[in-house]
């Protein structure tokens, strides 16, 4: 199946339609308040919340008998946040750090839930099938309704997020600043916080319990690479999360035996790897060019120093001598000294170097600026 | 009970007290959330290992799963050293993409592999016992009972050796390193029993429930003492306690038994989080509360030691004055009373000796900014606490 093919399958196709538009607008929604999460350092809180919204999603089943998606969802709304308040609670109250709190809450009410869902399994009610479908997420079950529902709340997310930028913002970077202008700090963090829940419970069904937390950190971290600008970063992070969604779609499509859940993560994983390597200011691949040039630049001035040092001696700046009492020196090589007789700093002739008029005041200064910098 | 139900939890047992004691350090170094990453990313390197064994009890396929585990470590510190992200986004990213890539192995390969990512997540206690380790013709016991208990007397032979450089190393890392004990072999040892524990457990309790084995009685016994070796043996009485209730309880529901074991940790955790003596929540509670009280109290004898006139010495101006509500009121001016620090005479206050005596002391400690005095102080003025 080529590409064009493909394009054309996922604009006439109902179900490629209704999966693609629904991983597209969740890779959306997690990634924007991912951002949140990753610079408010709760990026395992994600984590540990879709682990707690499992005996939700069964309790759920149990009070109702129904499985529509909706009413799990609010199951696993419910036990998600009791979930984050209890770890907020273990966090504030006793001495147990928050690491610890977040494995707790996290195997222990997953625990419960697969208590639950065994429990569930054993009764002779025939309609419990597929609610394991919440433990690794199946987006082939993604139904048009579903999309909708996901494309509301998003927006409601999208219009909070708007109205509470301010807010969100300053309790982001400076919480006792926030406190001390009058904000209620406490509403702003469960709002943003429920938030988080909301978005982690909205893709339960598409990826899953397990990997839930790398679509949420995922999107973000990329995006943290590309900028310092919290607006920049949130709309990177959404649209990297949306391409997660889509190029996830597509090749688990193109391929027998792939669920959709692992390859978005995958995909949302290869953004992270691609960030940290080739972002200009922070990725790894310019810091060790950059790294490697002062390096290099390094050698270059420890040279000419060197030299400088030589020189100083002699009345005549220009007077040459042999390139062998270099050979001793650390920071030389031929092609530093290559270097400098391309810059006009040395001349050679022979076995012998000398230094010029401009190197020498290059030399010199850069002592100055040395000392400049020292002082 | 069958011999089937004893071995069952013989095994449970033995896993609760291997996961305890690794579980115990990992709390101590706030490292709990690596167990959690651990867990989930031995899966590529378990389908790797079943390739290549086609045997899920197999030592390679042990070994190799717990050598992804340190992997994990050494990609989540590697990934932390570049300063692009902080430790837990760091820890977040790694193990989902692991997992995924697990994951996608296994579906590539379902036809031809007797591996399900649900029995490798969750495990099946149940049918431990039929998987026999049949020595020379001799039936010897559940291979997994083997396995689990060679992996206990390894942790539990290490614990005994190196138990003062876990300590040291544990509660104060540069002391450790300027005894000679190298952190850093100390960390990745700890990092390999855990992961070999974990893998080791897995299909007994299934990977994520091994978690809650590691880190819910640890942190239920944390709660109950400071002591290092009191804390060890709480969290394996913790575990080993759950891992038996919980096999009846599921026995009782027919449900999963991991399940059941994590919602005994569960209850046992919760138990002891609402009403341990000291760090329980309500011992907390309580004690705010009672703090609240005394420094209202110190508030009120301060305010009646710069007063000598008698309008601002009147009771119903503490109200007025001081803003507080009635109630509050009435309970700092009883604790007052029966502490014997102020006398009333018609409705108007006024300190006694021992209130003033107090109250001086108070406020040179307050001038002197040794605030924290003033709790000592306490112990030797107050009759009763508030």
């Amino acid at each position: 199946m080529d590409i064009t093919e493909y394009i054309k399958l996922v604009f006439t196709d109902y179900t490629l339609r209704t999966i693609t538009l629904g991983t597209a607008i969740l890779g959306a929604v997690t990634g924007m308040l991912g951002s949140f999460a990753v610079l408010r350092k709760q990026s395992l809180l994600g984590d540990a919340i879709s682990h707690a919204a499992l005996p939700g999603i069964a309790i759920a089943f149990l009070l109702t008998g129904a499985k529509d998606s909706n009413t799990l969802l609010l199951g696993a709304l419910v036990s998600g946040l009791l979930g984050t308040f209890w770890i907020r609670g273990i966090i504030s109250k006793t001495h147990l750090k928050s690491d610890t709190a977040l494995g707790l809450i996290l195997s222990l009410f997953f625990g419960f839930g697969m208590l639950l869902l065994t429990f569930i399994q054993k009764q002779p009610n025939a309609n419990q099938a597929g609610l394991d479908k919440y433990l690794f997420g199946q987006a082939a079950t993604l139904l048009e309704s579903d999309v909708w529902m996901m494309t509301i709340v998003t927006s409601i997310c999208l219009f909070v997020l708007l109205l509470f930028w301010k807010e969100f913002k300053i309790l982001l970077f400076d919480a006792d600043y926030t406190k001390t202008l009058g904000f209620n700090t406490k509403m702003i963090d469960i709002l943003i916080t429920s938030f988080i829940v909301l978005a982690i419970v909205l893709g339960l069904q598409t990826v899953g319990v397990v990997l839930m937390s790398a679509m949420l950190l995922a999107p973000a971290a990329a995006a943290r690479q590309w900028t310092n600008s919290l607006s920049v970063m949130v709309f990177l992070a959404a649209i990297f999360g949306a391409f997660s969604g889509v190029f996830g779609t597509a090749i688990s499509a193109s391929q027998n035996n792939l669920s959709t859940g692992p390859i978005i993560v995958i995909v949302a994983s290869i953004f992270v790897l691609f960030s940290f390597i080739f972002s200009p200011s922070r990725g790894l691949l310019f810091k060790q060019i950059r790294f490697i040039k002062n390096r290099r630049d390094l050698q270059l001035h420890k040279t000419l120093a060197f030299m400088y040092n030589i020189v100083e001696s002699h009345e005549n700046i220009s007077h040459p001598h042999a390139i062998k009492i270099l050979n001793n020196f650390q920071g030389y090589t031929k092609s530093t000294l290559q270097k400098l007789v391309s810059k006009n700093y040395v001349t050679l002739n022979g076995g012998m170097w000398s230094l010029t008029e401009e190197g020498f005041q290059a030399a010199s200064n850069l002592y100055n600026q040395q000392n400049d910098n020292n002082e | 009970m069958s011999s089937a139900q004893i071995e069952i939890q013989l095994i449970a047992s033995l896993v609760a007290v291997a996961c305890a004691i690794p579980g115990t350090f990992l709390v101590l170094r706030k490292m709990a959330m690596i167990s959690d990453a651990i867990s989930h990313s031995i899966l590529p390197g378990i389908v790797i290992g079943f390739f290549i064994t086609q045997d899920l009890n197999s030592p390679l396929l042990i070994l190799l799963a717990a050598l992804t585990g340190i992997l994990t470590v050494v990609l989540v510190e590697y990934i932390q050293k570049t300063g692009l992200v902080k430790e837990d986004t760091a820890i977040g990213l790694v193990f989902p993409a692991l997992f995924s890539i697990g994951v996608i192995m296994i579906a590539k390969n379902a036809n031809d592999v007797h591996l399900d990512v649900d029995a490798v997540l969750l495990g099946e206690l149940a049918f431990a016992p039929f998987d026999r380790l049949i020595v020379s013709g001799v039936d010897v016991g559940p291979k997994s009972l083997w396995i689990i208990g060679s992996i206990l007397i390894i942790t539990i032979g290490l614990l005994f050796s190196f138990f003062k450089e876990l300590k040291v190393s544990t509660f104060d890392a540069g002391l450790a390193a300027s005894l000679g004990f190298s952190p850093v072999v100390i960390h990745y040892g700890l990092m390999t029993v855990s992961s070999v524990t974990t893998v080791g457990a897995f299909d007994a309790v299934g990977a994520i429930l091994v978690v809650a084995l590691m880190i819910a009685p640890a942190a239920t016994a944390y709660l109950l003492t400071n002591e290092l070796k009191r804390m060890l043996i709480y969290a394996i009485c913790f575990g080993v306690f759950s891992a038996i209730s919980g096999y009846w309880v599921a026995h009782w529901l027919d449900a999963s038994i991991a399940g059941s074991i994590t919602t005994m940790l569960g209850l046992i955790f919760l138990i002891v989080y609402l009403f341990a003596p000291r760090k329980g929540i309500i011992a907390v509670l309580y004690r705010e509360k009672q703090q609240r009280t005394e420094v209202s109290l110190l508030t009120f004898l301060l305010h009646l030691k710069n007063h000598t006139e008698e309008r601002e010495r009147h009771v119903n101006h503490l109200n007025e004055h001081i803003n507080w509500q009635k109630v509050r009121s009435k309970t700092v001016l009883d604790l007052a009373l029966k502490n014997n620090m102020i006398q009333l005479d018609k409705n108007i206050v006024s300190l006694t000796e021992k209130g003033e005596d107090f109250t001086s002391q108070a406020i040179d400690y307050i001038i002197t900014n040794e605030d924290t005095q003033i709790e000592d102080m306490k112990d030797d003025f107050f009759l009763f606490r508030g």
